[in-house]
């Protein structure tokens, strides 16, 4: 196990190799160990509580991991830093709770982290913002603030947010679970296309539609471990753990 | 279209829409059914309405009919029935502007117009630049130019000699253009995760908070010449005006504290997740948003701040209450001091009131969503 090993080649992005945390006495993530390769897109579902957001906030270090290695793109996660503010640079995310910057426009959205971290000048960070915009249907609403758009609208502008340092893997964290159900539709339609585009996706989502539409390898986390994985196809039809058949017929048939 | 359970029931709502019908009486409607609406409202009603009507017309007598407006002779006052606002017309110099040398008050009367032409300016959020804090900042050397003097051939007038008005307005200025970036770190530091800087910044807030203006004052003037060299004298304006800060920045650093706890984890997280710096993440995104929540609690503090330069008296500063007190002593005025303590209240009532007015207003637009 190490940076060295001959599997954390620049074949994957993302390489999470014994990750163990805790709550305090609670032992929230045991033992996670996957490589996820370029162009990639991983699914992680899971009943509530088991772990899925918390590793993948562990990725970009909104939550600090206690035991094993976390590699971005070759950099490992730790308290350094600049590492840490390069990673951060190479990895998007979205959040269930949007948390567009609600002080700004969409637009002003779109550039703080260009200009401010990147250096990009603003003349081309807002053309490149407008492009976005206009390639998931909101180039008409640049200069509004989050607060007048839709719940779907903002989460559409929150997946351009994270698209604009031209990240090299894109996180969702149940990006559609905070949605009406009408506005779910959108936002998964926007993902799909990211993710036929070859864009290198981890998403923690309920959506089993999307997983089977779109997902390389499904994840099936549950009390803070990966109890299983399998490509779609083979993950919903034939799901080898009692826990995964138990979850899938929970969302089935509710 | 009525549908049915066992034993629920509902029926599918009528497609029309109608005006609303509750109706909004006129003003005197409105009298009528809050005061008269029975004989007990209405007998209480007029016994208070003669009252009041009573009060106001001895007031109104004393202060307007009744009053002397202009005299150079108390002894006029003395026979009328009224206020003697002469007091004001023939102590004004020296309410404004205390003990500033008669002949050079044409300065301290410039800087304050230069101080309150500026407040006036920054008052309109669509001129809001960078450009103006520049003003502000050049503002600082040209107000001490003209009070201090000793160069371009004006005469040196010492700080012991500064009142009225020009202190008081630059005490309450200086105290917030200090003492909000001061509280703003005071804050950040309390919320910041080394335990040196926490520490330092809790204790700075605790125990300043801990001590009545007046202790920080005296500890100000009194106490830490005592513990300087004698070379290290410091100035009694500047060391009032020092106390002034680090209380101001106390208080307000705990108002600070609380708009940054009410911005949601979220934004902290997404400000994280994009990459940004601690000073980005605070400066683009967290400050911004804690700020417009504590802007109304915020001007409560500086409108306290600027009463509280009346607490400089006691270290023998006139401000514009001392200077008051003193222009007051004059034995052949004495006795109408109270016509001009209300004046000075009327100063005090315009200045915080309008500040008060213009944060609600500043609160309204950012609450419809405006930015700045």
């Amino acid at each position: 196990m190490g940076i060295g090993s001959p599997d954390s080649s620049q074949e994957s992005i993302v390489k999470l190799e014994g990750v163990n945390k805790w709550y305090g006495d609670f032992h929230a993530l045991r033992d996670i160990n996957l490589a996820v390769a370029r162009g990639e897109r991983i699914v992680v579902c899971g009943p509530s509580g088991s772990g899925k957001s918390t590793m993948i906030r562990c990725i970009n270090r909104l939550e600090e991991h206690h035991e094993g290695h976390i590699i971005v793109d070759g950099m490992e996660v730790s308290d350094d830093i600049p590492t840490l503010e390069q990673i951060r640079r190479d990895v998007g995310m979205v959040f269930q709770g949007i948390n567009l910057f609600q002080h700004l426009t969409v637009m002003d959205n779109l550039t703080l982290a260009p200009i401010y971290v990147n250096g990009t000048p603003k003349h081309e960070a807002e053309e490149y913002g407008r492009s976005l915009l206009e390639r998931v249907g909101l180039a008409d609403q640049a200069y509004k603030y989050p607060g007048q758009l839709s719940g779907g609208q903002q989460q559409r502008v929150a997946i351009v947010r994270a698209l604009m340092s031209r990240p090299k893997v894109l996180l969702f964290d149940e990006p559609t679970s905070a949605l009406d159900p009408e506005m779910v539709h959108e936002v998964l339609k926007v993902m799909v296309e990211l993710a036929q585009e070859g864009v290198t996706m981890i998403v923690v989502t309920h959506e089993m539609g999307f997983a089977r539409k779109v997902a390389d390898l499904v994840v099936f986390m549950d009390e803070g471990r990966i109890v299983e994985a399998a490509p779609p196809e083979a993950f919903f039809s034939s799901p080898q753990s009692d826990r995964a058949r138990q979850f899938l017929s929970q969302i089935i048939s509710h | 279209m009525s549908v049915s359970s066992a034993r629920s029931s509902v029926r599918i709502s009528a497609d029309v829409r109608r005006p609303s019908p509750i109706v909004q009486g006129g003003l005197f409607s409105r009298v009528r059914d809050a005061l008269f609406n029975n004989l007990h409202n209405t007998i209480l009603s007029v016994v208070l309405l003669v009252l009041c009507v009573d009060a106001a017309w001895n007031a109104l007598h004393w202060a307007v009919w009744g009053a002397v407006w202009h005299t150079d002779d108390p002894e006029m006052c003395k026979q009328a029935a009224g206020a003697c606002w002469a007091i004001v017309g023939e102590k004004y110099r020296l309410i404004l502007f205390g003990t500033f040398p008669y002949d050079e008050q044409w300065r301290p009367f410039i800087a304050v117009l230069l101080i309150l032409g500026l407040a006036v300016i920054s008052a309109f959020r669509s001129l809001w630049s960078r450009y103006l804090v520049y003003a502000w900042i050049a503002l600082v050397p040209v107000v001490l130019v003209l009070m201090l003097g000793g160069v371009f051939g004006l005469k040196f007038t010492d700080t012991h000699l500064w009142g009225g008005l020009p202190l008081t307005l630059i005490m309450a200025v200086v105290t917030v253009v200090f003492g909000l970036p001061g509280a703003i770190l005071l804050a950040l530091g309390r919320l910041s995760k080394l335990p040196a800087i926490k520490a330092l910044c809790v204790g700075i807030t605790e125990i300043t908070r801990g001590l009545p203006l007046l202790v920080v004052l005296f500890m100000a003037a009194i106490m830490l010449p005592m513990f300087l060299p004698q070379t290290l004298r410091i100035d009694k304006f500047v060391s009032a005006q020092i106390a002034m800060i680090i209380y101001f920045a106390a208080y307000a650093a705990e108002i600070v504290r609380g708009g940054l706890q009410a911005v949601p984890v979220g934004q902290y997280e997404a400000a994280e997740a994009a990459g940004l710096t601690y000073g980005q993440r605070m400066r683009r995104v967290i400050l911004p948003q804690g700020l417009r929540i504590v802007i109304p609690a915020l001007m409560n503090d500086i409108i306290r701040a600027f009463k509280n330069t009346t607490f400089v008296s006691i270290l023998g500063l006139y401000d514009i209450l001392g200077a008051t007190s003193a222009a007051t002593q004059d034995p052949k005025w004495v006795q109408f001091a109270p016509e001009a303590y209300l004046f000075v209240f009327m100063l005090y009532f315009v200045f915080c009131f309008s500040m008060s007015k213009y944060s609600e207003s500043f609160a309204r637009d950012l609450s419809q969503g405006r930015n700045y």
